[in-house]
């Protein structure tokens, strides 16, 4: 196996180009495990960590940039505050040392459905930026940047280079179940996002489908429920967060596993979604949570 | 007496002394068996069966043998002794022949010059597998003489042990409350540190040295040696860095085959597994479905148990056969109880094969007896508690299996105790790590309620059943640099528990020296069994007392010769020969002058019995301990997601020895029941393993054990040194079913199962 280590982001996608079987590797923290379990032996490892100015994230255009390399400590304190259901999502990741280490551009290569920052990266909207020497740069939302189980958008050529995400409009949740209270893989995981400005509230399921989406027919419920100034001063109707749960809960399409079993999946979800909507409207009523 | 109240930094018995790889362990600088290194030494793997029961056609090696940098490639042919081994039953083969048994079955193996090349070797072994349906109904292969037999003509059944007690017929006329239930319990895994390894160095005399990480040395050799055809002095083992064991290390994993690659390839070759292939390389705890009758009168004191126990032993006997003894003989618990009939069974399947885990065999009963006394308080519309206290076991009981507890059982005390701690404050929703799901951030209190569950236990310390058990030391006294010294050898293993600590506390204490060095452990001293059934402190600091009393009585005559005189009632403190006035009459220099005393000394514990075929009668155990737990746990109804706010328990260990390293067996056995409880689990589905690895072989973290509240009483036992009791098997039994009925509290679910899962509480 070889180990290509580029000292910048240009040599980097020149590398990138001329190297299609080789896999980028970051903080390690998934690619190592799959080498260790002989799940793949790569031709070669791709190493981004010399490429400091992936480390870093900026302001720019009213949008956070986020360098695919900053390791999720870093994220949780310079940036959380900010993208705080991107930040409680990083805190469930792992355990210390692997926050260290580990990467929100990782989780996005690895595209795993139970990967934990998927659901706070779809309900906030945020894109993908991509590149490759030959063809630029891309940008792609998040949505439609996963395509299947470990699957994703980005083309051979291509590396990650950071994700945007609009600084939080509105409050922000996180939540995931695991069988254990700490460094556990999502059971099934869910975010929301409330975008006081569109009058919409956006989701994110985790590890309930071949991949990461978004509960569209919850987040329209809510759009039509709650169309209109007054309803977003206001306390939530009486049953709209367990309908709305309802409707996440329908959105996954889980599998039976050694995790947990579907009908689970489903009725978790539709308790996390309806915890959920019912503090971010707690904060949103409450001044608290950049609403 | 409380450990907090215990002595902390001195290193006589008593004291809390330090255990010397603690640091070393901690900082990451221990030398495990997984790091040791010969200059020109090979790599070997081992190549493993994908199917749980399969037919050889054929096995192809050429192809790996061509690889550049392979040195040998071994199958079963090129076992030049003995094919079969095993604790119990010779059953298992050093590498599979003409058949697979289990998912993970040694086939193969490759020594190469480097581990990725004999990897890639062994991909290039061809095998022909004809796939079998694997047997895996547990029940089925326990009481259907039709099913299909595993291993030939031989029966499923490894072993049947039943008990009966009183009047069966009689007990149910008389029974006024009657409870049922089906208990099931999941394949829990030992998830030591440090996964299997080893080096195994050829020597000039045709023979082979062995570095290992296992829990007894001898029992090792004698299983290695007729399979290389070699006489049993010419393979010496020596112990080397261990992570930990459980049990899981009683059983051979790559023993056999490092030495078979090293007498073949001439040169040291070196095994390690990697924690994958370690969930296939030992045994695991027999998984267990249990039915339980339990018969009492209004007033909630038990007439009658009625039990069936099946333990799934998986493709190979392993220590089925004790396993099932446990199970059989404890299986009522600590309790009184005048009639039962129980019958205890352990099969073969084609599941993973199952063995040690510390409890052994008590810990599955323990579950299901639990549970059944808390029906029995609901039926009575008792406290559970109390229940238990009317039926508890003292000493002069007579147990199911009409041994006669001849040693302090105050389990009445115990459970009053338990009962008498301190409840723990409700828990605040400030900080979501205090919440069930923690950092998930699942509730903010949402669905929280809270729940309390007890549970006691019984288990046997020492081998059982009639088994001539001993351990052997060999103690040195001698002056080194004009200060008395002494040197410690055993062959017994320090599996992280403790030994190697006790060891030099019992020296400094009997000899009264301050400098104490306990040889690395290896086959030249004597046996000292195994590490395994709490025995150690009992059985290995037998045997350090012992030669150190022989060698304190041949310093004290060397005194008497010099002084002249005689010195009845005279003992050794602080390097000094002390006369019974309590007067020092002579150093230890002095005396020695320069000589060495060494004595060698096999500590037995007194005989049992074997259990009678077909009654379970018999005086089949050593010692019993004790341990409660009080359970506090928040539940979230609604996701099933269990956080155990605190473990509280009670455990008499006759004495304490070293109350730091007590503390740590207590919250270690608390912490593994815990996991049984909530989370460990190895899932199998016909056959095959679904979650070889630590991302979904769950064990618990600091977010999930809580603080423990610990009593720890010291009621000797005549019978044992220093009036010891074995300490680290018991708390691993009461732990889980006090967790489980905490949980039924909280939920009002029935929770038959364990683990508990989250669909079990929130989609019943």
């Amino acid at each position: 196996m070889e180990f290509l280590r580029p000292l910048s982001w240009e040599e980097a996608l020149a590398l990138r180009a001329g190297r299609p079987d080789a896999v980028p590797i970051q903080g390690g923290t998934d690619v190592m495990v799959e080498i260790n379990f002989e799940v793949r032996r790569p031709g070669a490892l791709l190493d981004l960590n010399p490429v400091r100015e992936l480390a870093e994230w900026e302001m720019a255009e009213g949008r956070l940039r986020i360098g695919a390399g900053l390791p999720y400590t870093r994220l949780i304190e310079e940036v959380g505050d900010r993208v705080p259901g991107l930040a409680q999502a990083a805190r469930t990741v792992g355990s210390p040392q692997i926050r260290n280490r580990g990467t929100v551009g990782g989780n996005l290569g690895a595209a795993s459905p139970a990967g934990d920052c998927h659901p706070p990266l779809l309900a906030a909207g945020a894109q993908v930026e991509v590149e490759s020497a030959a063809g630029g740069v891309r940008m792609i939302p998040a949505e439609e940047f996963y395509l299947g189980v470990k699957r994703t958008a980005l083309r051979d050529d291509e590396l990650i280079r950071a994700v945007w995400l609009r600084p939080a409009e509105g409050p922000q949740h996180f939540s995931k179940v695991g069988t254990r209270n700490a460094m556990v893989i999502a059971v099934c995981s869910f975010a929301i996002a409330l975008h006081p400005a569109e009058r919409r509230v956006g989701t994110g399921i985790g590890s309930a489908a071949p991949t990461p989406l978004r509960a569209a027919e919850a987040e329209e419920f809510l759009a039509g429920e709650l169309a209109g100034e007054p309803a977003w001063g206001r306390s939530l109707p009486d049953g709209l967060a367990e309908r709305f749960g309802e409707l996440v809960g329908r959105a996954a399409a889980p599998i039976d596993d050694v995790r947990g079993t579907a009908a689970y999946r489903r009725h978790a979800l539709a308790v996390m979604a309806r915890r959920t909507l019912t503090w971010a409207w707690q904060d949103r009523l409450a001044g608290t949570g950049r609403s | 007496m409380t450990v907090e109240a215990a002595r902390r930094g001195g290193e006589a018995l008593g004291d809390s002394a330090l255990r010397p790889d603690g640091v070393l362990k901690v900082t990451g600088e221990f030398a495990y068996s997984s790091d040791l290194w010969a200059d020109d030494m090979v790599w070997g793997v081992t190549l493993r069966s994908p199917h749980p029961r399969a037919r050889i056609t054929g096995i192809d090696v050429s192809e790996a043998l061509a690889v550049p940098g392979v040195h040998a490639v071994l199958t079963h042919e090129d076992v030049p002794g003995e094919k079969f081994y095993g604790l119990e039953h010779h059953d298992q083969p050093v590498l599979a022949i003409d058949q697979v048994r289990y998912q993970g079955e040694p086939v193969a193996l490759v020594a190469a010059d480097h581990p990725e090349t004999a990897r890639r070797a062994r991909d290039r072994i061809r095998v022909g597998y004809e796939v079998l349906e694997p047997l895996t109904d547990a029940r089925r292969a326990a009481l259907d003489p039709s099913y299909p037999k595993v291993h030939g003509d031989r029966s499923n059944v490894v072993r049947h042990q039943p008990i009966r007690v009183g009047d069966m017929a009689h007990a149910r006329r008389v029974a006024e409350v009657v409870v049922r239930g089906e208990y099931e319990v999941g394949m829990q895994d030992q998830a030591f540190l440090g996964p299997e390894s080893g080096l195994a160095v050829p020597a000039e005399d045709g023979g082979v040295d062995l570095f290992v990480a296992t829990q007894w040395l001898h029992v090792d050799q004698e299983q290695i040696a007729p399979c290389l055809g070699l006489p049993t002095g010419r393979v010496r083992l020596t112990l080397a860095g261990v992570g930990g064991a459980f049990g899981a290390r009683e059983d051979l994993s790559m023993q056999i085959h490092a030495c078979l690659l090293a007498l073949r390839t001439g040169r040291p070759v070196k095994i390690v597994y990697g924690r994958e292939e370690s969930f296939f390389g030992h045994v695991h705890r027999h998984p267990a479905r249990l039915r339980y009758e339990h018969g009492a009168t209004r007033d909630g004191r038990l007439v009658y148990v009625d039990a069936e126990i099946v333990l799934d032993g998986g493709a190979y006997a392993s220590s089925t056969s004790a396993v099932v003894g446990n199970a059989a003989s404890l299986g009522v618990g600590p309790y009184e109880v005048p009639n039962v009939r129980l019958d205890a069974y352990g099969v073969y399947t084609n599941n993973p094969p199952c063995g040690a885990m510390r409890g052994f065999g008590a810990v599955q009963a323990c579950f299901a007896y639990e549970s059944q006394m808390d029906k029995v308080a609901e039926a009575c519309g008792l406290d559970p508690v109390e229940v238990r206290i009317r039926n508890a076991v003292a000493e002069g009981s007579r147990l199911a299996t009409g041994q006669v507890i001849d040693m302090p059982a105050p389990l009445a005390a115990m459970l009053e105790d338990a009962r008498a701690f301190p409840a723990p404050p409700p828990t605040g929703t400030a900080d979501v790590r205090d919440l069930p799901g923690g950092v998930s951030n699942t509730t903010h209190g949402e669905g929280v309620r809270r729940g309390v569950g007890y549970a006691v236990g019984i288990k046997n310390i020492c081998y059982s059943e009639g088994f001539d058990d001993h351990s052997t030391a060999r103690v040195r006294l001698e002056t080194v640099g004009g200060e008395p010294a002494a040197l410690v050898h055993t062959a017994a293993a320090e599996v992280g528990q403790g030994l190697v600590t006790l060891q030099a506390q019992i020296a400094r204490t009997e000899l009264g020296v301050r400098q104490v060095t306990v040889a690395p452990a290896d086959t030249g001293v004597g046996s000292a069994g195994s590490s395994s059934a709490s025995r150690q402190s009992y059985m290995t600091g037998g045997a350090v007392r012992a030669a150190c009393e022989a060698v304190r009585e041949r310093v004290i005559e060397l005194a008497e010769e010099r002084l002249g005189r005689s010195l009845p009632g005279a003992s050794l403190h602080d390097g000094r020969v002390v006369a019974a006035d309590g007067l020092a009459v002579a150093s230890l220099a002095e005396v020695l002058a320069g000589r060495a005393v060494e004595e060698t000394r096999e500590f037995r514990h007194r005989r049992t019995t074997a259990l009678d075929p077909l009654t379970g009668q018999g005086d089949s155990h050593v010692q019993f301990a004790f341990c409660v737990h009080r359970a506090v746990v928040d539940v979230d109804v609604e996701l099933g997601l269990v956080k155990v706010v605190e473990l509280a328990a009670v455990q008499d260990v006759g004495r304490i020895l070293n109350p730091l390293a007590l503390e740590g067996q207590i919250h270690g056995g608390s912490a593994q029941g815990l996991g049984l409880a909530l989370m460990e689990e190895i899932q199998v589905r016909d056959g095959v393993v679904r979650n070889p690895s630590f991302t979904d072989y769950l064990i618990p973290t600091i977010l999930d054990m809580p603080p423990m509240r610990t009593r720890i009483l010291e009621n000797a036992d005549p019978h044992a040194p220093y009036g010891l009791r074995g300490a680290g098997e018991p708390p691993t039994l009461s732990s889980t079913p006090a967790i489980v009925a905490a949980v039924r509290d909280a939920t009002g679910r029935p929770l038959t199962r364990i683990p508990v899962r989250p669909e079990h509480i929130s989609c019943g």
